[in-house]
């Protein structure tokens, strides 16, 4: 008797499922967290707590930075307003908890992509949005110009309980140079410290070292060394368990990339509609339906990229006229010579 | 037993335990649905990465359990450190307070009004970065005594490298058991007889002859290493050999023993203000001296108002000692509840731990000075 019951009620919600059949609310249905935000009206998003470039707050509270960018990509996408942000900004050590506890649901915080943070704890990587790599600041006067020239008893200040840790370990052990590591919980401690002559260096992403170089009394008098001694995919996070959140989050940042790749940009978005070129049509959605799959409107990409701009325009307004990397590196497109390469919208 | 009285503890336990189960239940669910796993296998684990000052041998190498044990001693450290020195400091400044001198009095007043009115995080970071400003860096500092270095990079002091150090160690613990078999034959003669044994000389001679004699025939030898300085590029040096001890560790204690000090200080001053006048004045009418009535009558009353207060700074200052993480000293929290819980994710595992940890630790602390003020509580007889 239960057997038919069950049946028969599988056959009823197929029907039903049938005749009620939009992608756009199986999308929703299945992601809560979509579903959530759209009730709540603004993305959660968890951010550093100040790294210029990638995440941070000026004196009125408005944040600024290429993580920040991600998540106001997501909004502009989701909610339709790139303003639509909660920021929580959280130090390396509270970020995953932030995250898997429901406290955020994006974590766009210069965090290194790795296969146990993947695998492990209950996250799921989206992409990349900054290709990193750890490297060395000394002061200029130490007469230090390659990491070949670090000597054992060198102290290496850096941030307690990153992927920095381990490679300085890895680093050190494979030259055979006895080292200090002096670990701080925060970023502004640990300037401080090197700052003072308790460090002969200070290690972390070199962005990072670029960033907080600002900061030191005489920053001149300082330099990083051209090594880098680590791959540091940074990018943004979610939870594992809501694959459509993932791909919305996902082909937020890739829209970026892709805009920037087909010279979409937020000024010339709109005239872009009428395009020769179907991928350029398809990626300010005037031709295909790919908003439906992700459970969105056909506009979501239009607007990420009218309201947060392309990833060069990301790039340039945060990190090269901020005057942290003016230089893209690797962080260019794989058709300029760099490795940004992103899957195709269609 | 009647029902009036059962139910209600019944009740107490009946919700004590629903609670405790909603939460444990929750979180299984919640780590379920997020695909985290629970186990504390990862203990083993190699640990892969450094710490900056360990009392144990390790490195990256080693297991997540060798790191936590690092991270237990050197927040041991820290509070056996700064439980002397607070001790030592607020008997003195509670003592002072008490002085008819008056500059003293109000020196001792200022010290406790200042240091314990100021969060302690703050005076962490203060003694910290002011250490850091205030220290020259290893080129430039001058030597005490020849072998002793105060450097922006840490403080290098000489170390003995021994030879025949077990025999030394027998030696003192030798001395040690005579002198307490000493004691009790001296209070013994003291109570049949009324005759009082120097046990104090005695004390001191045994625990320098027994050692020298170790050093004459036991085949004990000891030389002193002293720190060098080492060049390690145009501008940057340190010391090699000897022993470090990390500017973060001085601080550290310096912050906590000043700041615990004014609590034990009032500790103090109130239990001596405790001791009705009367006894003292009884106490010299019998013609005992004023030593012995400080010693004899005085102390052992103010001792059983002081050690309760005074267990609970103790406890106060090794929780404190968690703050160590602000200033890269590497304490429990810091290595364990710090790098190894952001290495592994293990946060429920990890924070759980740590806090057993802090419970046994405050729990060992209060059956020693339980037990201490139990020994010196007054013996109905």
């Amino acid at each position: 008797m239960f057997k038919y019951l069950k049946q028969l009620t599988s056959l009823v919600a197929m029907v039903a499922v049938l005749f009620t059949f939009t992608t756009e609310t199986m999308a929703a249905k299945k992601s809560k967290t979509l579903k959530n935000t759209q009730k709540k009206g603004f993305v959660r998003c968890g951010v550093s707590q100040g790294l210029p470039g990638f995440s941070n707050a000026d004196a009125a509270g408005n944040w600024t930075g290429v993580d920040v960018d991600v998540c106001r990509a997501v909004a502009a996408a989701v909610l339709g307003d790139a303003n639509k942000v909660k920021f929580t900004p959280l130090s390396a050590k509270e970020r995953f908890t932030a995250l898997t506890s429901n406290e955020i649901d994006i974590l766009s915080r210069n965090t290194t992509w790795t296969l146990s943070r993947d695998a492990d704890i209950g996250l799921t990587f989206v992409g990349v949005n900054f290709y990193d790599g750890q490297g060395f600041m000394v002061r200029k006067n130490s007469g230090i110009s390659s990491v070949n020239d670090f000597k054992a008893g060198v102290s290496a200040c850096t941030n307690l309980g990153t992927t920095t840790e381990l490679n300085m370990r890895d680093f050190f052990n494979s030259k055979g140079i006895q080292y200090e590591p002096v670990t701080f919980e925060k970023a502004d401690e640990v300037v401080a410290a090197y700052d003072a002559g308790r460090c002969d260096t200070y290690t972390t992403d070199k962005s990072g070292l670029a960033a907080q170089r600002i900061k030191l009394s005489n920053p001149d008098d300082h330099m990083v060394l051209p090594e880098t001694i680590s791959k540091e995919p940074l990018g943004p996070v979610v939870r594992q368990g809501d694959s459509v959140w993932e791909d919305i989050v996902r082909w937020s940042l890739n829209t970026m990339i892709e805009a920037e790749e087909y010279g979409v940009t937020s000024a010339n978005a709109d005239s872009m509609k009428t395009s020769d070129n179907p991928a350029v049509k398809r990626l300010v959605g005037a031709e295909g339906e790919l908003g439906a799959a992700l459970g969105l409107d056909n506009e979501w990409s239009l607007r990420i990229i009218k309201q947060v701009g392309n990833y060069g325009e990301s790039y340039k307004r945060n990190i090269a006229d901020t005057g942290i990397l003016p230089d893209r590196g690797p962080n260019e497109l794989w058709t300029k010579g760099g490795i940004l390469y992103v899957p195709p919208a269609r | 037993m009647n029902i009036k009285k059962i139910l209600p503890q019944l009740l107490t336990l009946l919700v004590v335990i629903l609670v405790f189960g909603f939460f444990s239940y929750n979180a299984q669910i919640n780590m379920e649905n997020r695909g985290i796993t629970f186990g504390y296998g990862f203990l083993s684990q190699e640990s892969s990465f450094d710490v900056q000052f360990s009392l144990i041998d390790y490195d990256g190498s080693h297991s997540y359990f060798r790191a936590y044990l690092v991270g237990l001693l050197n927040t041991i450290l820290v509070s056996v450190i700064g439980i002397i020195f607070a001790t030592i400091i607020g008997v003195v400044v509670g003592i002072a307070r008490l002085s008819n001198n008056y500059l003293i009095n109000r020196t001792a007043s200022v010290y406790v009004e200042f240091f314990r009115n100021i969060p302690l995080l703050l005076q962490i970071f203060f003694w910290y970065f002011a250490a850091l400003r205030a220290l020259p860096l290893p080129q430039d500092t001058e030597p005490m005594f020849g072998v002793f270095f105060l450097t922006i990079k840490g403080f290098f002091v000489p170390a003995f490298v021994w030879n025949n150090l077990d025999v030394f160690i027998y030696s003192i613990i030798a001395a040690i058991i005579s002198i307490i078999f000493i004691r009790i034959y001296a209070k013994k003669k003291q109570e049949n007889e009324g005759i009082q044994t120097p046990v104090l000389s005695i004390s001191i001679g045994l625990l320098l002859i027994l050692p020298i004699l170790s050093f004459l025939f036991g085949g004990v030898d000891a030389s002193v290493e002293i720190p060098v300085i080492k060049q390690l590029s145009q501008s940057g040096f340190t010391f090699e050999g000897g022993i470090k001890l990390p500017p973060e560790l001085i601080s550290l204690a310096l912050a906590l023993s000043l700041y615990t000090a004014t609590f034990i200080a009032e500790c103090v001053r109130a239990g001596v203000q405790g001791v009705s006048k009367g006894q003292k004045e009884a106490a010299a009418s019998i013609g005992l001296t004023p030593n012995q009535v400080l010693k004899l009558v005085v102390m052992p009353q103010a001792l059983r108002i002081i050690i309760p207060p005074t267990t609970n700074q103790y406890l106060n200052l090794t929780k404190n000692s968690s703050l160590a993480a602000a200033i890269a000293y590497p304490d429990l929290v810091l290595v364990f509840a710090g790098t190894a819980l952001m290495q592994t994710g293990r946060a429920i595992e990890i924070v759980s731990i740590t806090m057993l940890t802090y419970l046994s630790l405050s729990i060992s602390i209060s059956i020693f000075m339980n037990w201490y003020n139990k020994k010196i509580a007054i013996k109905e007889k």
